[in-house]
């Protein structure tokens, strides 16, 4: 029985992740460049490990986003890792808040290298609105590249799935600076 | 409760919101006869006075049955100290702990008085949120570690399981201590604080309109509903007036958030018991949802939608359509992906008697919002205690008694169809007019409160504005900090692979009560 609803449903839905249209500045003309992108570079994956740094926890609602059907980035061998011993790159959202700073140096130290590391949204680039709310103060170091060598800062608040994707494409394409 | 009697010194300040004063020594008192009567405390906070020639003083929030009630009790400028509310609201616990902290008030008699919110950022005798405290940058100081005494579990065969404060997966970070027996859980111990921002004291000095974005990302998911009880509560204390249409869409905010957020949580709670049909369902569902709130409002997530005396964002009658369009939609897909998860044998195995809060514990520690509704805690301030325009919606709460992670995913499903009613409703009969309008120049230091109901429970902002019309104290309180002590209760006898769906179930807010 709930077979027959979930194929049902599965057929109905179809594949949302469409393939790209025409150059077009659309957000799924971008991700399909990305991709194509990414497993240029990787060969076959690129894989990245999260740490909140001291968020609001909007950086991480579109962390989330972006594994869903839409940007299918599993499918194209991005992935997160569990452990930052197999991850090849350390993405950070937030200020880095004092009390974790020793918990994202360790997480630094673990990944092996070569590594890139990617800010993500304006608080942990120290930029924008946002960056200016939450600069450093007696409980925070403020942005990311205060704390640990970054490869790449992504504005927004929080940046857009894409530009995320796009932030992890400019850190694997130009090298380790 | 005599929420009437003349030890309150109550006045209505708002509809359902009463503001009082007390003798910090009445305070058990008056809490006692508000459990008695099946009150809840909502928030407890304090507030550094001695530049407005007094000492410190202890602000309480009460819900019951006439409302929220705000009272203050004045406290010493030296040792500032008021009566343990923990043995009658154990909420109160961490809430007192977090006080001391940050302002050096302490509650006399309470059976823990372990920090909560310092790790390694200051030292224990400096207190942030007093108004001497140099808040600019500081030196690291290395002497300081954090050291925090967790409570051991001893015996033959108990073993534990440290996790955090990065976990395996995309959330924030909080640190769990599991002591368990085999794969059961005998103790589950929370050490949060490690996104502590300062927050509060970011408030401190800045103008009106910076501090409502600030307000919006005390919680980002939780945007829309801080960021309305920021503005309520600035409003209140100018006795400005708001636009009808900018409530009417702040509203239609709220519910945008609230759906958005159950659609997530329910993909999540499938992906959890392996069901990942369920996940790409409801995260395609959620994504078409965010990407029209992007193309209507200018914004995913509405950030920075609601501004003190109004919104700064109008929705068109195209707009309308396709709002509706898509809530249409989105109704009859929930109603069959729900047919799935009920149908689903093993999800309704992991989701049924996993992680339980019976109603009565959860009335005794205090369990809220969509959790407690879960747990028959039957309060929704939209329904029961409304602020404009909820008071000319009707709202419906959605309840269950069973607690288990089934009747908090069942409450997420009511909720989500009660909301898609609300928004056509709300379209339905949006007022014409302005979006907003100037708030009252301030001549005198004056203070508010607001409250909303959002998505994961009770959102309040309190504050008070100084004569040069700067933010001179805001508190923003998160039902987290209710929520959080029942998550420890609520795995115990639970195994703990079932850990991460009964905390997802919960899905509270790390950085809205780190703060």
């Amino acid at each position: 029985m709930v077979m027959r609803l979930i194929l049902r449903k599965v057929l109905k839905t179809g594949i949302v992740s469409q393939a790209a249209p025409e150059a077009d500045l659309s957000p799924r003309a971008r991700e399909q460049t990305l991709h194509a992108e990414i497993l240029k570079v990787f060969g076959d994956a690129v894989t990245i490990r999260h740490v909140d740094a001291g968020s609001c926890n909007g950086c991480e609602l579109e962390i989330h986003a972006l594994g869903g059907p839409h940007y299918n980035i599993e499918g194209l061998g991005v992935k997160f890792a569990a452990s930052p011993r197999h991850a090849d790159m350390l993405l950070v959202t937030g200020p880095v808040s004092r009390h974790l700073e020793t918990a994202l140096k360790r997480t630094y130290d673990a990944i092996p290298e070569p590594k890139w590391v990617v800010a993500m949204g304006d608080c942990a680039a120290g930029c924008g609105m946002a960056g200016g709310l939450f600069g450093e103060n007696y409980a925070s170091l403020g942005k990311v590249s205060n704390v640990i060598p970054v490869d790449v800062e992504v504005p927004g608040c929080p940046p857009t799935p894409t530009a995320l994707l796009a932030g992890i494409l400019a850190a694997v394409s130009g090298g380790r600076q | 409760m005599k929420i009437d009697a003349q030890d309150w010194n109550l006045t209505l300040i708002a509809p359902h919101i009463w503001r009082g004063g007390i003798d910090a020594a009445t305070l058990p008192a008056i809490a006692q006869a508000v459990k008695d009567e099946g009150g809840q405390l909502v928030a407890l906070w304090g507030s550094d006075e001695r530049h407005l020639d007094g000492g410190y003083a202890l602000h309480a929030a009460f819900i019951t049955a006439n409302g929220l009630a705000w009272i203050s009790a004045a406290l010493a400028a030296d040792a500032p100290a008021h009566p343990d509310l923990a043995a009658i609201f154990p909420q109160a616990g961490r809430m007192q702990r977090a006080n001391f902290d940050l302002l050096g008030i302490r509650a006399e008699g309470a059976e823990d008085t372990r920090k909560w919110l310092r790790h390694v950022a200051w030292a224990e005798d400096e207190f942030p949120l007093r108004k001497d405290f140099q808040s600019e940058i500081r030196n690291p100081k290395p002497e300081i570690t954090d050291a925090y005494p967790f409570l051991r579990v001893a015996g033959e065969g108990v073993h534990e399981i440290a996790v955090g404060p990065i976990h395996a997966g995309t959330i924030e970070p909080g640190h769990f201590r599991f002591s368990c027996i085999g794969d059961r859980v005998l103790k589950l111990e929370q050490r949060l604080g490690y996104t502590h921002q300062g927050v509060e004291k970011r408030f401190e000095g800045r103008d009106l309109a910076s501090g409502a974005r600030l307000a919006g990302r005390v919680s980002g998911d939780s945007h829309i509903a801080f960021a309305w009880a920021y503005c309520m509560a600035v409003e209140q204390a100018t006795d400005s007036t708001v636009p009808p249409r900018a409530l009417w869409l702040r509203a239609l905010f709220l519910e945008i958030e609230r759906i958005a957020n159950h659609l997530g949580d329910l993909g999540y709670l499938g992906n959890d018991v392996a069901l990942s049909f369920g996940f790409m369902q409801f995260w395609r569902l959620k994504e078409d949802w965010l990407r029209l709130a992007a193309k209507l409002f200018g914004h995913r997530y509405l950030f920075d939608r609601i501004v003190p005396g109004g919104v700064a964002v109008d929705l068109d009658a195209a707009g309308q359509r396709e709002l509706a369009a898509l809530a249409d939609r989105v109704e009859m897909e929930v109603r069959e992906l729900k047919a799935v998860y009920d149908e689903h044998a093993t999800l309704q195995d992991r989701f049924a008697n996993t992680g339980i809060v019976t109603p009565a514990l959860a009335a005794r520690l205090g369990l809220t919002g969509l959790a407690g509704r879960a747990s028959a805690q039957a309060w929704d301030a939209r329904a029961q205690f409304p602020q404009a325009p909820y008071d000319q919606l009707g709202v419906t709460m959605a309840t269950a008694r069973k607690g288990d992670v089934l009747a908090r995913s069942e409450v997420r499903f009511g909720e989500i169809h009660e909301s898609l009613r609300l928004i056509r409703e709300i379209m339905k009969r949006l007022p014409t007019g302005a979006l907003q309008m100037p708030l009252v120049a301030v001549q005198a230091a004056c203070e508010g409160i607001g409250w909303v109901e959002g998505w994961r429970g009770q959102v309040l902002v309190a504050l008070r504005i100084g004569d040069d019309g700067k933010l001179d104290r805001v508190h923003p309180h998160d039902p987290s900090w209710q929520n959080w002590p029942l998550l420890e209760v609520g795995v115990l006898g639970n195994i703990v692979p079932d850990f991460p769906l009964i905390n997802k179930s919960f899905n509270l807010s790390y950085s809205g009560q780190d703060l």
